[in-house]
């Protein structure tokens, strides 16, 4: 009997050690599993694709307007149908995805690079200069999102040669300036929570540098939270940026947005509004698909909810 | 005894308690308050105390992992504290710690290889670039661990496994001490017999000095070749293992060791037991005079107004350095030394065979199959009443046959 118990601990086979699986990989295989995330990847896909190539969708031309046929209802020939101008209201709705999903990424990628950084210099070296950048977060925080941007946006008014880039640049350096303090808080929170764990102890007792603890320890472990919030913010910016169109004041016609398209579309509200209706929802979906992708990438990186 | 390689000299470490609207500092938190001792080298020195007396704080002030507020470190000859930036660097290498929770120590992000082949690129002479991963797979090796297992990542290991990741993270630069930080308080008690054994073996092979930090008695004494008591940010009492367990002269020494539980069902009640009264007080506030007389069932009027000193004072047989006005020897527990004993070979030995966690491998000690084979006999049952006499009255049991209930 012992023979065969012995015998049943014995390598099978000498080189086989089982697959090493990082917390990356194993936030993978939760997310591979979740529908969720799946859909909210699907519409992401979609509206980027729209951003990139939009005549991939369309081959009408969004800036050529017929007055003869203003404001008609979805058709074979016009999808969506056409709004005050005799745009085509579908070709519009394409177009308009590239300003939104470049403000939202623009934002995200430069709230999280400004926030994170800030944030971890708080978090890391504490004392007077995390009170000190502590103070200087709170006094952006203060200030709505939105009214900043009204301010900024109204302090650097566009005109009607202004370039695109620029007038999309304009609008993600407004929301970058006042969108950053969240991620900074939650990254310096995030740090606060990583460096008193004894892994890091033990590489500053082996004689680390204080950028190769950051780089190596603090940085991969408090990074999640961050990512996250940036996407699920992603939808808020999106949302913001449709918000300054809205009002007149980020990006303005010819330019093509879907904030500018809802704006166009509130003069006939009561009689047609399906002009109103094509993009908003559009709006509607990109911001649900980038809070869905955030929720499952939390759900799937926090060990706890498994 | 050999030469001293480190000299802990007057060590104190005090936690300012900040307060008000101002932020003002309104006391201090005496978490070491005034430690000395010497580590010779190739020694154990355990270090023991109840949660909350600094025993930890020492560790890392010793490391220097946090400023102290006073004293000095001679570390080999070289005044630690009086180094800086590369200095300190090249001082880190010849000591290193190993922290208590298996959990939390190791970097859960990177790879076994990336842990312990971190010291190599903080320290890149050491070792040359190419030699690096067998350099890695060797400690592994060392450790009792799978070299093949350098991809995986630390949730992969069960907590015994991972304090060895541990160890072989410390061990990497070949120190000349090891700072132990209760390494085998988080531990499964069978599995602190392993880790335990596995660090008298590196002890023997590398030659290291330890700094043993644990509040388990019983550990400490079966690795210690001195203990040092800790109370309330003091060092009590501080003797070779022989003089603090058979003849321990502090009061708090005496109600400590009262308390360790023996595992023998005869000697239920006939033994002395020294109950103390109240809570330790705060290290904020401690008490004048000797701290320790707020609960001592010895001290007297002289207690709360002189402050004893850690000196030699007389255990009896000989003496050794105790911090008592009124030091005198008691036996507490009648012990039995089982060092010459030969082992039951039915028990399961503590040795580190490292039986692969997912049960694919046996560890880097796959010769060692009797472990297993005894393992499953003691599985099968056998009597215990055939146990060679004796072995049940003790509370060192120096080849770890029995587990060691925790204090």
């Amino acid at each position: 009997m012992t023979d065969t118990i012995a015998a049943g601990v014995q390598p099978t086979a000498p080189d086989e050690v089982g697959e090493a699986r990082s917390l990356g990989q194993d936030a993978w295989r939760a997310l591979k599993k979740n529908k969720l995330f799946w859909a909210s990847v699907v519409l992401i896909v979609l509206f980027v694709l729209m951003a990139i190539w939009p005549s991939l969708f369309t081959n009408q031309d969004p800036t050529y307007g017929d007055i003869s046929r203003v404001r008609q209802r979805p058709s074979a020939e016009h999808w969506f149908g056409t709004d005050g101008q005799g745009y085509d209201i579908y070709s519009r709705t394409i177009y308009g995805a590239r300003a939104s999903i470049i403000v939202g990424i623009c934002t995200s990628i430069a709230t999280l690079l400004v926030g994170g950084v800030i944030g971890i210099i708080a978090g890391f070296y504490g004392g007077w200069v995390d009170a000190v950048v502590s103070r200087i977060t709170d006094i952006f925080f203060a200030i709505p999102l939105l009214l900043g941007g009204i301010l900024f946006m109204a302090s650097f008014p566009n005109d009607a040669n202004t370039p695109y880039f620029v007038i999309v640049g304009k609008v993600v350096l407004t929301l970058t300036i006042f969108g950053w303090p969240s991620i900074a808080r939650l990254m310096r929170s995030s740090v606060l929570q990583v460096k008193p764990n004894e892994y890091v102890l033990a590489a500053r007792a082996l004689g680390a540098s204080p950028w190769r603890i950051i780089r190596s320890h603090i940085l991969p472990n408090a990074l999640a939270p961050a990512i996250v919030v940036a996407t699920i913010n992603l939808g808020a910016y999106i949302v913001a940026e449709a918000t300054l169109s809205f009002l007149g004041i980020g990006l303005t016609p010819p330019a093509i947005s879907w904030g500018v398209a809802i704006s166009d579309a509130l003069v006939a509200i009561r009689t047609y509004p399906h002009i109103l209706l094509f993009p908003s929802l559009f709006l509607s979906l990109a911001v649900l698909a980038f809070i869905m992708l955030g929720d499952a990438v939390r759900d799937a990186f926090d060990p706890k909810s498994r | 005894m050999a030469d001293v390689i480190l000299k802990a000299d007057d060590i104190v470490k005090h936690y300012p308690i900040k307060g008000g609207i101002l932020r003002t500092t309104t006391g201090h938190v005496k978490a070491v308050d005034g430690v000395s001792f010497e580590l010779h080298r190739g020694e154990t020195l355990g270090i023991v105390g109840e949660s909350g007396c600094g025993k930890s704080t020492l560790g890392r002030v010793l490391m220097r992992l946090e400023e102290p507020t006073s004293g000095t470190v001679n570390f080999d000859g070289v005044e630690m504290y009086a180094q800086s930036g590369s200095a300190m660097r090249k001082l880190r290498r010849d000591i290193q710690i190993v922290f208590q929770d298996p959990y939390t120590s190791l970097n859960p992000r990177k790879t076994v290889g990336d842990i312990i082949g971190e010291p190599f690129d903080i320290h890149p002479d050491v070792v040359p670039k190419g030699g690096r991963k067998q350099a890695v797979k060797d400690l592994l090796d060392m450790v009792g661990l799978n070299p093949e297992h350098i991809n995986r990542y630390p949730h992969q290991f069960s907590g015994g496994q991972r304090q060895r990741i541990g160890i072989a993270r410390g061990i990497a630069l070949k120190p000349k001490v090891l700072i132990c930080d209760e390494p085998v308080s988080a531990l499964d008690v069978s599995v602190q017999a392993q880790v335990i054994n596995l660090m008298e073996k590196l002890q023997d092979e590398l030659g290291l000095s330890y700094i043993f930090i644990a509040h388990d008695l019983s550990v400490v004494r079966h690795i210690s070749d001195r203990v040092g008591v800790m109370y309330l940010g003091r060092m009590v009492e501080l003797g070779t293992e022989a003089e603090i367990y058979q003849r321990p002269t502090h009061p708090y020494t005496q109600a400590l060791l009262s308390a360790v539980p023996v595992p023998d069902p005869t000697m239920r009640g006939k033994r002395e037991q020294i109950v103390l009264t109240g809570d330790v007080p705060s290290p904020a506030n401690p008490p004048s005079g000797c701290r320790f007389h707020t609960r001592c069932f010895k001290a007297q009027e002289v207690c709360s107004v002189e402050d004893p000193e850690l000196i030699p004072r007389p255990d009896g047989a000989g003496e050794h350095r105790s911090a008592c006005l009124f030091a005198e020897p008691r036996v507490i527990v009648e012990t039995v030394d089982v060092t010459d004993v030969e082992p039951d070979t039915r028990f399961a030995t503590t040795d580190t065979v490292d039986v692969d966690a997912f049960g694919q491998t046996p560890g880097a000690l796959p010769d060692d199959e009797t472990a297993e084979v005894d393992r499953t006999e003691v599985a099968d049952g056998y009597a215990p009443e055939d146990q060679p006499t004796g072995v049940g009255r003790m509370i060192d049991n120096r080849e770890g046959d029995n587990p060691r209930p925790p204090v």
